[in-house]
């Protein structure tokens, strides 16, 4: 039995599906539309039935992206998805509005159970809903009251769930329903104000109301949307987050990091050599770690936006940052996308969904990928430590720390001017709107908070782990081979050098490793690069590093540890610093110099370097256009702004 | 009256929305003719505002409010 949960947003529908289902979620594709609805199993009195967690919704006629699948389900009879039984979770505290759209669903002749959710809060409010009279109006529908926070009234809903008769209403509620076509504008008004005529009428008889039950204004809302204090909170609260995203998340990471390199060492160690213990030890491990590795500061993220979301916070902030955000051709929606892009670009372009104008929507994505993700972080570390000096400037400033978040700055204040110049660019194709609900505060439930990141955690694994593991092996293989006897010749003569000899046997072997990845094809690519990245302070190596990027950012720092031959240690990288520092060019001249540093900074704020963000776009644009404009415009950005800097610095 | 016009704080009477694309998006939100809304707070710089409408808070910016046109409520008939 299939069964569609639906209901308004902030109605605690989230935690009806989770009382339900518990852990047995999981994400699923719907046919035809790109977004993502969760499902899950109950199994209750002996039976098994299947709930879709469908988007929040005022309406059945969708007004965005995310509202658009419950349309093209309920439309449809012959859709695989259509329900066999509607369960409508609404907030008692507002009846009114809330009975809109179970009324919609009643009238499409889905069989339903109305879900009169926080009814306890209601009624000390004040209000007394007459249930039976409710179900009276609408034959065939039970009604179930529950607090589904503290998980009150979920056993008579798994009860009600298992023994509805399926029943089909045969009134329809509104007299003349008609269900309007997804554009007609004029039709869903017209029956918007029926409904609205109809559900006043019977509000007059099922619900009393006390005078003093009327909404009181949250003091709260006098702070947290003040012109000065809402936005000094709000700056606190982000530095917060990042502190946590920055710092804390630094002890998982490096124990994933050591994880990772000990089990390639291992299994090195324990199986037969050959190609296929390299591709594992060499590809895949090293591959899967490159995943794993980002998962504590995403976790991280999601954590702190969904409790800011379920405490309802969320939506001030972006009530207050929406007149900041408009004119740069952005929506105050826009802030949860940015700030999810601060730890990966992936869940921040998913994010954007939310925004229903498409042009706005579009912006969001296209700019994106220019906050520093959390790739970019070793990347920016090792670069620092290298051509930034460690000394205090004006009194009590890190410079280091200051180059660390100049980047991170730029790569905003560049996100911010790209939007302004999207905007002025391109035509809307709508209007674009911001009527969205102020929802009263709560106290976040932690149990949705952790399934939401779990949720968010494992898109990531598996849509962007995919392509990351796809790219690595590929990198893997292109710097394994190389054309004809290319790599044995050249090691060969490696060997029959003098100097090989006088070198210790860990020395010879970082130094076979390096001669082979030079013929590889990927160093006959890193070569073949080398006249256009020449003006930008880069050699053939650091282009092979550039290449071997497109997997994930920060595989930059562990090429380059190859390149060079010296251990890759993974974290301090004192060894591949010293080396760095004495490389030179043919002539003589340093290559890590101060210029070429900033360079490759520059470049790794801009660049459009990984290949997920852009296999994601092209999913969640429906259009390859897209993602090549990113890369284009991207593209432009780096190349000029390393070669402004290079020539400015040399 | 326009509904952007009024002032924080005040109570009105929606007498009509314009015709708009948005208009069903207005009304499925519960804002109808004859409905008492509140001004209750502005955003920074004086947009989007927050509406009550029933129990609950919307945020409209100041041009979707000025949509919705208000008149003065019948107190004797306000509810």
């Amino acid at each position: 039995m299939k069964i569609a949960l639906l209901g308004n947003p902030n109605t605690g529908k989230s935690s009806v599906f989770n009382s339900l289902t518990g852990l047995r979620q999981h994400i699923s594709n719907f046919p035809g539309v790109t977004v993502e609805v969760k499902k899950g199993s109950l199994t209750h009195n002996g039976k098994t039935v299947e709930i879709t967690d469908f988007p929040g919704t005022y309406s059945i006629y969708p007004r965005s992206l995310d509202e658009e699948i419950v349309y093209k389900v309920l439309a449809d009879p012959r859709h695989t998805d259509y329900p066999d039984l509607a369960v409508v979770v609404a907030d008692a505290t507002n009846l009114e509005r809330n009975l809109f759209l179970f009324t919609q669903i009643y009238d499409l002749g889905i069989p339903s159970i109305l879900v009169l959710n926080m009814a306890d809060v209601a009624e000390r409010r004040g209000k007394i809903i007459d249930t039976q009279k409710i179900e009276a109006r609408f034959p065939g529908t039970v009604i179930v009251q529950t607090n589904a926070r503290i998980g009150l009234g979920m056993d008579r809903l798994k009860n009600a769930i298992t023994a509805h008769s399926l029943q089909k209403p045969e009134q329809s509620f509104v007299d003349d329903f008609r269900f309007c076509p997804i554009d007609d504008a004029n039709c869903q008004g017209e029956q918007a104000t029926l409904r609205y005529e109809r559900i006043h009428a019977l509000l007059k008889e099922v619900e009393s109301v006390r005078e003093d039950a009327k909404y009181r204004s949250s003091a709260l809302d006098r702070i947290l949307v003040h012109p000065v204090w809402g936005y000094l909170i709000f700056a606190g609260i982000l530095l917060v987050i990042f502190q946590f995203i920055f710092s804390f998340a630094n002890y998982p990471m490096d124990l994933i990091d050591e994880g990772v390199t000990q089990l390639s060492t291992l299994l090195d160690a324990s199986l037969p050599p050959g190609i296929l213990t390299d591709l594992l030890v060499e590809g895949i491990v090293p591959g899967v770690g490159g995943i794993v590795i980002f998962v504590p500061q995403i976790a991280l993220l999601f954590f702190f936006i969904s409790l800011l979301e379920e405490s309802g916070y969320l939506a001030r902030v972006v009530f207050i940052m929406d007149r900041l955000m408009r004119p740069l051709g952005l929506n105050g929606k826009s802030v949860v996308p940015l700030m999810s892009s601060v730890a990966c670009a992936i869940p921040g372009v998913m994010a954007a969904r939310v925004i229903p104008d498409w042009k706005e929507r579009l912006t969001t994505i296209l700019v994106a990928p220019l906050m520093s993700c959390s790739a970019r972080i070793p990347v920016y570390t090792l670069l620092i430590a290298m051509v930034i000096p460690e000394r205090t400037v004006w009194g009590i400033f890190n410079l280091q720390g200051l180059v660390f978040f100049g980047l991170y700055f730029l790569g905003l204040f560049s996100a911010l001017i790209v939007a302004f110049i999207i905007h002025k660019l391109m035509r809307s194709r709508s209007r674009s709107f911001l009527i969205m609900e102020l929802p009263s505060y709560k106290l976040p439930r932690l149990r949705n908070v952790g399934l939401n990141v779990l949720e968010k955690v494992r898109l990531f694994v598996t849509g962007a782990g995919k392509i990351i593991l796809a790219i690595s092996i590929i990198l893997w293989a292109l710097a394994k081979f190389g054309p004809g006897d290319r790599m044995e010749t050249a090691t060969a003569e490696l060997r029959a050098s003098s100097e090989f000899r006088s070198l210790t046997p860990e020395q010879q072997k970082q130094h076979i490793t390096s001669v082979k990845l030079e013929n590889s094809y990927i160093g006959i690519l890193g070569k073949g690069i080398e006249p256009v990245i020449r003006p930008l302070g880069y050699d053939w190596k650091i282009g092979i590093a550039l290449i071997t990027s497109f997997a994930a950012r920060e595989v930059f720092v562990g090429s380059l540890a190859t390149i060079y031959s010296v251990h890759d240690d993974g974290e301090e990288n004192h060894g591949l610093i010293e080396r760095m520092k004495r490389e030179t060019f043919p002539d003589g001249t340093k290559v890590y110099s101060l210029a070429t540093g900033v360079s490759l900074m520059v470049f790794y704020v801009y660049a459009m370097q990984c290949m997920a963000t852009l296999a994601v776009v092209r999913r969640e644009t429906r259009s390859w256009k897209w993602p090549v404009v990113q890369v284009a415009y991207l593209g432009v950005l780096a190349y000029l702004g390393s070669w402004i800097s290079y020539m400015l610095l040399s | 009256m326009l509904l952007s016009e009024s002032a924080i704080g005040r109570t009105v009477r929606v007498a009509l929305i314009d015709e708009s694309p948005l208009k069903p998006k207005l009304i499925e939100m519960g804002i109808v003719s004859d409905r008492i809304l509140k001004v209750l707070f502005r955003a920074p710089f004086g947009d989007p505002i927050a509406v009550q409408v029933g129990d609950s808070v919307l945020s409209l910016r100041r041009d979707e409010a000025g949509l919705i046109r208000v008149t003065e409520p019948d107190l004797a008939t306000a509810s």
